[in-house]
């Protein structure tokens, strides 16, 4: 199967709406057929990533865990509109440390956020062949 | 009391937030809940909006439902002169007002 350049999109808040987990579950369907794969946070979007969801008292599962779990799915470019995080009042020390492992390196760990401009992030928009928006 | 207003989208997404404002007067509350919350957090145009509305008139207050704020990991985040309230005090708001303007 060719391998084609994906990008997935996320645009909405987590927990409001059902965008988020359903975006995460899709990302982890597709990561089985081992694509080239890319995420996108722009907008409230940056808000699926923060540290420390507690959602107990909501009654709603807390799926931001599984966020930690893309490395191990080869799913380790992920982009942060920084934009959007800094009209948030946030800063990466906000949100998860995402890593990956790279086999070609003795699985030397590394970073799998990419915090870009918005100029930057629509020039990798452009290289995609598949771009699924949530 | 006046009206208990609720908003529960987030700011960057809809003018919600920016319409209760201007119909938010003496004597009422608004009560941020689920994605409306991200309107309490530093940083954001909309906390700067809330703190000139504390400052043009003390007769509004400003409440956000914890749990939503958890949920979301920005309890930390929490900008000034916002109440916390839990389930419970949000019954309470809705039972000291006059009457709910569930914003959507």
């Amino acid at each position: 199967m060719a391998i084609k350049k994906f990008m997935y999109t996320n645009r909405k808040a987590p927990y409001g709406t059902v965008y988020a987990l359903e975006s995460l579950e899709v990302v982890l369907i597709g990561a089985a057929f081992d694509q080239d794969v890319s995420l996108a946070f722009i907008g409230d979007g940056v808000y699926q990533l923060t540290k420390g969801q507690t959602t107990e008292a909501i009654g709603q599962k807390n799926f931001s865990p599984v966020y930690a779990a893309l490395g191990d799915y080869d799913v380790n470019k992920i982009y942060i509109e920084k934009e959007s995080l800094e009209e948030r009042g946030l800063s990466l020390d906000d949100l998860q440390h995402l890593v990956w492992e790279d086999e070609d390196e003795d699985w030397a760990e590394k970073d799998s956020i990419r915090l870009v401009s918005r100029s930057e992030l629509a020039d990798v928009m452009t290289e995609q062949e598949i771009i699924l928006s949530f | 009391m006046g009206l208990l207003h609720t908003v529960n989208k987030s700011p960057f997404e809809s003018n919600t937030f920016d319409t209760c404002l201007g119909y938010a007067l003496d004597g009422s509350t608004v009560l941020l809940i689920e994605d409306g919350v991200y309107a309490a957090t530093i940083g954001t145009r909309a906390s700067e909006k809330i703190q000139q509305k504390i400052q043009s008139n003390n007769d509004v207050s400003f409440a956000v439902l914890g749990p939503d704020l958890q949920a979301r990991g920005l309890e930390n985040k929490l900008a000034d002169g916002i109440k916390v309230v839990d389930y419970e005090g949000f019954v309470n708001l809705v039972a000291e007002h006059d009457s709910v303007q569930s914003w959507l």
